[in-house]
């Protein structure tokens, strides 16, 4: 049934007439107004009908390419600093000297290697820590119980930090994978707890209530109010946990390592292969940004119900 | 399977035998050592619309979410139709759920005849083709709109209303309120609607409340003439009543009203919209171009 056959526009039409009044009582004012000095007038900044460009230029360059235009400036700076002599290559390589060790690198299969390596140690980390971090979260999150034996401890807990578990986790898991991966594992389930559990238990109490008014049940009313709104914040909390996987496993490979890019690094270090070193920080660099560019994509797919994405 | 077609809502009685949709004795509510509803005792007919007006922190919500089972301290013996629905003062839909989803939400039933359910209700309060919608994306009214389908889609036998046009214009609320009418009209809930405008009270209720120092201090039938118009004498005389029950200048609330005059003339002693009326100006073809 459409809204008219409901008597939806009663009284919403004015006639011509009223709005010619109208008009004609804002045109000519009744007294004579006071002569005004009129003001300047600015244009305001408004679009094209095309959303997209957000009506600053018709024709503009995505977003992502004009940013790089520092990052490209940035490089030949380095270049031909490296190609006059300011910079002596055993203190830092030039950049074209970093892309033929990094071909070299990749040929010889130790780029590829160490690569494997690397990612497959954060991919456990995660891969572990933010279920045991989830897992936490929902436990204080949906009951009380939970938040008492939970909450206080991993909150004290949050302020150790990690990196000085490291000689306590030699002593109990010797020094192979496990302990890299335990260390990242441990590093990742914080920020996802911290950030879950808060936004269940800051989540509006009214949408608790609007589930518990039209029949909830507690499972669904978890499936279909807690956990959704609890979204955002678990989002918030994975990229945090992408960032910290990567800074620790940094931290874990430089130390004691026999494969990955850190003991790549390492080795070069003994060397003063500065072109190797700067490969394995290019290669820590696209990672972790690969890494952030796939939480964003997760929050525009997940998010898409919030304004403004 | 229509909502409109559908059997009248499911009536179980409130206390068993008496007839009644709502039987509520007694209720009393403190905060702290404050007494907000001091024996409060409201009876609902089956089908029957009654308004419940009061000030502001008179208690009006507080009576409303006893009602609803949302109160658990409350005291008092309380009866009320397990089939009930709330529309709150503000539309509270899930943000991440679509239109649809938050109408039929927690609806019993299979999911197809849920939806079909839920797409009829909107249809019933104008909100075809908005199924899919994101709520953050609709207007106050239509939000608004949404929510009353959500309450309707479930066929209460207790509608309740917690001033639900509260933040909705004037010309919006007309319509709400022609909407509610209709709406009452083919599915005849029982309805509980509280507000602090007196106007939407005579226009809408068989019955007006008056909330005053925790209790009722006023229960009216509204005996004006349907259509109700504004400048009914019975309809004067109604509001002149309540609004010195609520202890309001009528003197400065008359001043109020002329003011109300500055705009556009047709809202003032408008009709009760009916449902028939033929129109060709509608919002929502207006916008559609
Ligand atoms: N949870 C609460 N804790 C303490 N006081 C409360 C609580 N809920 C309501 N009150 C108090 O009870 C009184 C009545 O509140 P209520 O919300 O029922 O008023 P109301 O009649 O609905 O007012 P309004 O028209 O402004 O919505 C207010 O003084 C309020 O401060
Ligand atoms: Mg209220």
């Amino acid at each position: 049934m459409s809204d008219q056959a409901l008597g939806f526009d009663v009284a919403s039409r004015r006639t011509g007439r009223d709005r010619a009044h109208a008009r004609q009582a804002i045109g000519a004012p009744t007294s004579p107004a006071p002569a005004l000095a009129s003001p300047t007038l600015t244009r305001l900044p408004t679009g094209h009908g095309d959303a997209k460009t957000g009506g600053r230029r018709r024709f503009a360059a995505p977003r992502g390419l004009e940013r790089l235009v520092g990052v490209v400036l940035l490089i030949a700076l380095w270049q031909i600093a490296a190609d006059v002599g300011w910079l002596r290559s055993d203190i830092l390589a030039g950049p074209s000297v970093v892309v033929t060790a990094g071909a070299d690198l990749w040929r010889n299969g130790t780029l590829p290697h160490s690569l494997v390596a690397s990612v497959t140690r954060v991919a456990w980390g995660l891969g572990i820590g933010v279920p045991v971090g989830t897992v936490l979260a929902l436990a204080s999150g949906l009951s009380r119980t939970g938040d008492d034996l939970i909450d206080a401890n991993v909150q004290m807990l949050r302020f150790v930090p990690i990196i000085a578990l490291q000689p306590l986790l030699i002593v109990w898991l010797g020094v192979g994978e496990t302990v890299k991966i335990t260390m990242i594992v441990i590093g990742v389930a914080f920020p996802i707890y911290v950030n879950t559990s808060t936004a269940i238990k800051t989540l509006d109490p009214g949408y608790r209530e609007l589930g518990e008014v039209v029949g909830l049940n507690r499972r669904q009313l978890v499936r279909r109010v807690v956990l959704p709104g609890a979204l955002p914040g678990f989002l918030v909390g994975l990229r945090l946990a992408a960032a910290i996987a990567w800074l620790l496993l940094v931290f874990a490979e430089t130390i004691n390592a026999t494969s990955g890019i850190g003991f790549m690094m390492a080795r070069a270090q003994v060397f003063f292969q500065t072109d190797v070193i700067v490969v394995g920080l290019v290669t820590y660099a696209v990672l972790g940004l690969l890494t952030d560019g796939t939480v964003r994509f997760l929050e525009r797919r997940l998010l898409r119900w919030q304004p403004g994405r | 399977m229509s909502v409109l077609a559908g059997a009248p809502a499911n009536r179980d009685l409130g206390a068993p035998g008496t007839g009644l949709a709502v039987s509520a004795r007694g209720v009393v509510r403190t905060f702290g050592d404050r007494a907000v509803l001091r024996g409060v005792d409201v009876e609902l007919r089956p089908g029957e619309f009654v308004a419940l007006l009061g000030r502001s922190g008179s208690g009006k919500t507080t009576f409303l979410r006893a009602l609803a089972g949302l109160d658990r301290q409350v005291e008092g013996d309380i009866f009320v139709p397990a089939a009930r629905s709330v529309v709150f003062q503000d539309p509270r839909l899930l943000p991440w759920a679509t239109v649809l989803d938050n109408v039929v939400l927690g609806l019993a039933g299979g999911r197809r005849a849920a939806a079909a359910a839920g797409r009829a209700a909107l249809a019933e309060v104008g909100l075809t083709g908005h199924e899919d919608d994101w709520p953050k994306t609709l207007s106050g009214g239509e939000a608004q709109r949404a929510a009353l389908a959500r309450a309707l889609v479930r066929q209460p036998a207790l509608l309740l209303l917690d001033e639900p046009f509260g933040a909705l214009d004037a010309l919006t609320r007309i319509r709400m309120h022609a909407l509610v009418q209709q709406l009452h009209a083919h599915h005849a809930p029982a309805v509980l609607l509280v507000t602090h405008d007196v106007d939407e009270a005579i226009l809408l209720a068989d019955r007006a409340l008056v909330l005053t120092d925790g209790a009722i201090s006023l229960d009216v039938r509204v005996e004006v003439a349907s259509p109700r118009l504004r400048r009914d004498p019975a309809f004067v005389d109604l509001r002149s009543r309540l609004l010195a029950e609520l202890g309001v200048d009528e003197a400065a609330e008359g001043a109020r009203a002329l003011d109300g005059q500055a705009s556009p003339p047709t809202h003032r002693d408008a009709p009760d919209p009916s449902p028939d009326r033929p129109s060709t100006d509608h919002p929502r073809t207006r916008s559609s171009r």
